[in-house]
């Protein structure tokens, strides 16, 4: 079944598992999520759940989607975000979504935005090696040979400094570590994409290999 | 950051003993053999410790049959069971990686006196 929820990147830490091993973990604090609309074939043209997370005073939403809330019957919300599920219709408007959906030991993908690096070099960007430092090379980090000559351009996909971070990220097949859901935090084995308090949704593992 | 010394907090062991670089100290470590479970002792002289919370750990040094060994543990791991302190060292320095070079007499520590 899938599941989803959203949270915000609290920081990484450790824990010991049961055999004494240190374990790399990034707190996430899940939740509570909110149904706040479900979206239909017949209205939208398609179905998704229209799930909102981290309470906010009315005045600070904004009126348009204020409107969206009030019709919900529900608070105002600063995170709104759309997810598909299987099981959509077991959700009702409304209905609250905990850390608790998760398990230690699932897998899961986590979606967020990855923090912002700036215009960045290609050693950076792309992993590119640099040059020599001494012996009078007088080339340090440029991005190298664009490509020759005869071809009078540049080609697509030409790996070059530019713009590097600051976009949605997917993270695949994490593990759940912990979860404690009095306290909505989920604990996730490594490390996950964005800064701290940065908004990630937390998926069910599209990609999971089904245990036998 | 409260939340994760929340979760650390829970993780840390209760009744470690006070000790520092330069001291020697028993370390006594759960060594899993095939099914059975016991406990080996490694003694040496603590030459470092590092991190904070939940990561702190610490180094201790022991010349085995002329070899040197050097162990790291996780500060709160559960696989330590006991960490006893043998004798308080005096030294002056936070980080004992001098001793890596010195051998019989010059690697010896003074005794810390207690009052």
């Amino acid at each position: 079944m899938k599941k989803a929820i959203l949270g915000r990147k609290v920081g990484m830490t450790q824990i010991f598992g049961d055999k004494g091993e240190a374990i790399p973990v990034t707190v996430v604090e899940a939740g509570p999520c909110t149904v706040v609309r479900k979206k239909s074939r017949e209205i939208d043209g398609y179905e998704a759940l229209q799930i909102g997370y981290l309470d906010i005073k009315d005045h600070r939403a904004g009126k348009p989607r204020l409107g969206q809330f009030q019709k919900a019957g529900l608070k105002a919300k600063k995170y709104l975000q759309e997810v598909t599920l299987e099981d959509m219709d077991s959700y009702d408007t409304g209905q609250e979504i905990t850390a608790g959906i998760f398990s230690p030991g699932e897998k899961i993908d986590v979606v967020a935005v990855s923090r912002g690096k700036g215009f960045a070099g290609s050693i950076k960007r792309h992993n590119q090696h640099r040059g020599p430092m001494t012996h009078g090379s007088r080339y340090h980090r440029g991005p190298g040979s664009l490509g020759g000559v005869d071809a009078a351009r540049v080609f697509k996909g030409q790996t070059l400094p530019g713009r590097m971070g600051g976009v949605r990220v997917t993270v695949q097949n994490l593990e759940v570590a912990k979860v404690y859901p009095e306290r909505n935090l989920i604990l996730i084995k490594g490390a996950i994409p964005g800064p701290r308090k940065g908004l990630v949704t937390i998926k069910s593992a599209a990609k999971a290999k089904a245990k036998a | 950051m409260d939340i994760i010394r929340e979760i650390e907090k829970e993780q840390f062991k209760e009744n470690l003993p006070q000790f520092s670089p330069g001291d020697t100290v028993k370390v006594h470590v759960k060594v899993i053999e095939g099914t059975r479970e016991r406990i080996q002792i490694f003694e040496g002289v603590v030459i470092s410790r590092k991190g904070s919370g939940i990561k702190e750990n610490f180094t201790v040094r022991r010349v085995a049959y002329g070899v040197g060994v050097e162990r790291t543990f996780p500060l709160h791991s559960p696989k330590i069971e006991r960490i006893q302190v043998v004798r308080y060292g005096r030294v002056r320095r936070a980080k004992l990686y001098y001793l890596r070079k010195l051998t019989g007499k010059a690697a010896r520590i003074k005794e810390k006196r207690r009052t």
